[in-house]
């Protein structure tokens, strides 16, 4: 069984923000709302790093660990996924995620208690929702996953420093590129979204 | 360089105007393919910067970014500039488990000793069963501002433990679709009535503020364990210590959940998401060990002692309650020369207009 993983080669990332565009086009995600950002490290400064970050769809998930009404569940491919419909909005997942991926639809609109919904990124692989239904779309965006596409940000990735796929299959490629640069590997935020030794 | 507005064109200057364009194309082609390929000197820089030195200054840079490092970001969410949060780690398992857990075991312990002790005590008679008399304990306002807070303070205190608790004790029961609607119910009562909760405790703080000043036989009452230890019932004023020790804290331990709860209604007022983590650790921590508090109150005030919910209730306590409970307060009433009036199933005379109130309050 595969277990989808998001791989972003640091080395590589030039922080065009193609990824953040590519997803918020690919899912009409709400407005105020990034499902994917890009981090960058001593920006500026000789040696600067960029990061591109979202949902990593962990192995042990904590997100689906604190949800009080349990609405988090991993699919077959090891996406994280949550249903809307149970959501009641309390932002325990937002507080739990150590990557900062899921966000309140509009956090600078929404003044008072009822928080709406949260949104994440799906691995572009929709939601509880009949697969490729205007109800999915609506709710959780595209199912690329299901077309056989990979998400819509690493594929769009122009450096391909963005990998998504199989882990198996990412770690392959990634090693291949260290072996090759000889530089020191970085699989940056695997020993948190995926336990430690992998 | 467009040669056909030229006529007289040798075929000399022709051929070298296409040696040029030649190359100029095949110029084209090698930069394109080697500037990118410029990345690789610059690789091959950073690799041997990295084995120069006897710690790799890029694994700092990677633990930085392990432990919230802040770096730019175009994003402009809160926070949206942090790699990683680890304290949400922290926070999943203190709730998870040490919150929830002890908490539970907290509040199931005090429900115990309470059935114990009516097992062992029962219902406390009047002493000397009562008089038929009656004098004013409670106005009508501070009976108001009681039932106000009260019924509040059930309500978030059942819908805040739904969300606590919820998922292991009635989700299996009820089922997701169900249980999810009940909480999200749960979630708009417990965040409209909350800053209402508020209003009422502050109200109440400053209401009763005077009558909770702790005084010397406070400490006697507390030796004694309320009367539950020895058989004479200790001294007490208009409230006593147990109820004293109740007012504090609601004062202290009230006041952090009213804080912490204001603090996680408002995700916009700028806060971090560690101090909202602080926040939703410290709210369930003192609502729960209010919440054991409660119990003991209800307990008292229910099935313990008789008499007891009656100045609650109608504002009048019988004045051999009052003797017994809170001796010190009748004795200032009887020097105050306020006149017991008969209980009221004793078909009362009518009330005179203002009757004066309790020093106390
Ligand atoms: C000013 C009053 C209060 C406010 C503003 C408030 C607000 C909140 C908020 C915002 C939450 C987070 C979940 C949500 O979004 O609803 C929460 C959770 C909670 N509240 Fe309150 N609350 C108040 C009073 C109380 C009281 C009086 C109690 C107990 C008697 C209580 C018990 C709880 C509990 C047990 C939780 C769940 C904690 C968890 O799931 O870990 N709250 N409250
Ligand atoms: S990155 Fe955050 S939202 Fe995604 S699975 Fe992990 S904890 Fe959940
Ligand atoms: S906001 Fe929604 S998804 Fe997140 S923990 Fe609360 S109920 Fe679960």
């Amino acid at each position: 069984m595969a277990k989808m993983k998001f791989l972003c080669d640091a080395e590589r990332c030039i922080e065009c923000n193609g990824c953040v565009t590519a997803c918020k086009n690919a899912n009409e995600v709400p407005w105020g709302v990034n499902r994917r950002r890009v981090v960058t490290l001593n920006d500026g400064v000789p040696g600067e790093k960029s990061i591109s970050v979202a949902c990593m769809h962990c192995t042990d998930a904590p997100c689906a660990a604190v949800c009080p009404v349990d609405c988090f569940y991993t699919t077959a491919d090891g996406v994280v996924l949550h249903d809307k419909d149970l959501c009641i909005g309390c932002g325990y997942c937002f507080y739990a995620c150590p990557f900062g991926a899921p966000q309140y639809p509009s956090p600078q609109q929404r003044v008072f208690a009822v928080r709406g919904k949260m949104d994440k990124c799906t691995f572009c692989a929709g939601g509880p929702e009949e697969v490729g239904s205007k109800a999915e779309f609506d709710k959780y965006g595209a199912n690329r996953l299901a077309e056989g596409k990979l998400p819509a940000c690493a594929e769009m990735c122009a450096t391909k420093a963005l990998l998504a796929g199989d882990g198996d299959m990412l770690a392959d490629i990634y090693r291949k590129r260290v072996m090759r640069r000889a530089g020191r590997p970085e699989t940056w935020g695997w020993d948190k979204a995926y336990g430690a030794g992998v | 360089m467009k040669s056909s507005l030229n006529p007289v064109q040798d075929r000399s200057s022709r051929s070298r105007l296409g040696k040029l364009v030649l190359l100029g194309f095949l110029g084209a082609v090698f930069l394109i393919v080697a500037l990118p390929l410029t990345g690789y000197l610059l690789v091959g820089e950073t690799a041997a910067q990295a084995q120069q030195g006897a710690t790799n200054p890029l694994s700092e840079y990677w633990r930085g970014a392990r432990e919230g490092t802040q770096g730019y970001t175009a994003v402009t969410a809160p926070q949206a500039n942090v790699l990683i949060t680890d304290s949400g780690q922290n926070w999943r398992q203190i709730r998870n488990g040490p919150l929830a857990t002890y908490g539970a075991w907290l509040m199931f312990l005090v429900l115990a000793i309470l059935a114990v002790l009516f097992l062992v005590r029962g219902r406390i008679d009047i002493d000397g069963g009562r008089k038929g008399m009656t004098v004013e304990r409670w106005k009508l306002s501070d009976r108001t501002l009681h039932w106000f807070t009260a019924v509040l303070f059930i309500l978030l205190g059942i819908t805040g433990l739904s969300l606590l608790y919820g998922r292991a004790v009635l989700m299996p029961v009820m089922g997701p679709e169900a249980f999810a609607a009940y909480a999200q119910g749960a979630i708009y009562v417990h965040n409209y009535l909350g800053l209402f909760f508020g209003i009422g405790l502050l109200l109440m703080i400053v209401k009763w503020f005077r009558v909770n000043i702790p005084k010397g036989h406070d400490l006697g009452w507390f030796l004694s364990g309320g009367g539950m230890l020895k058989g004479k019932h200790p001294h007490a004023g208009f409230v006593n210590a147990g109820e004293k020790l109740l007012f504090w804290t609601l004062f202290f331990v009230g006041g952090a959940i009213v804080v912490t709860g204001v603090i996680l209604l408002f995700p916009v007022l700028g806060q971090s998401r560690e101090v909202m983590q602080i926040s939703l650790i410290i709210h369930a921590v003192t609502s729960i060990l209010v919440i054991s508090f409660i119990f003991g109150h209800i307990y008292l005030a229910t099935v313990a002692m008789k008499g007891s919910m009656e100045g609650m209730v109608g504002g009048r306590v019988d004045v051999n309650w009052a003797r017994q409970h809170h001796d010190l307060w009748m004795k200032e009433l009887e020097e105050k020369g306020v006149k017991p009036q008969p209980a009221a199933d004793a078909e009362p005379p009518p009330k005179p207009a203002e009757e004066p109130r309790p020093a106390a309050s």
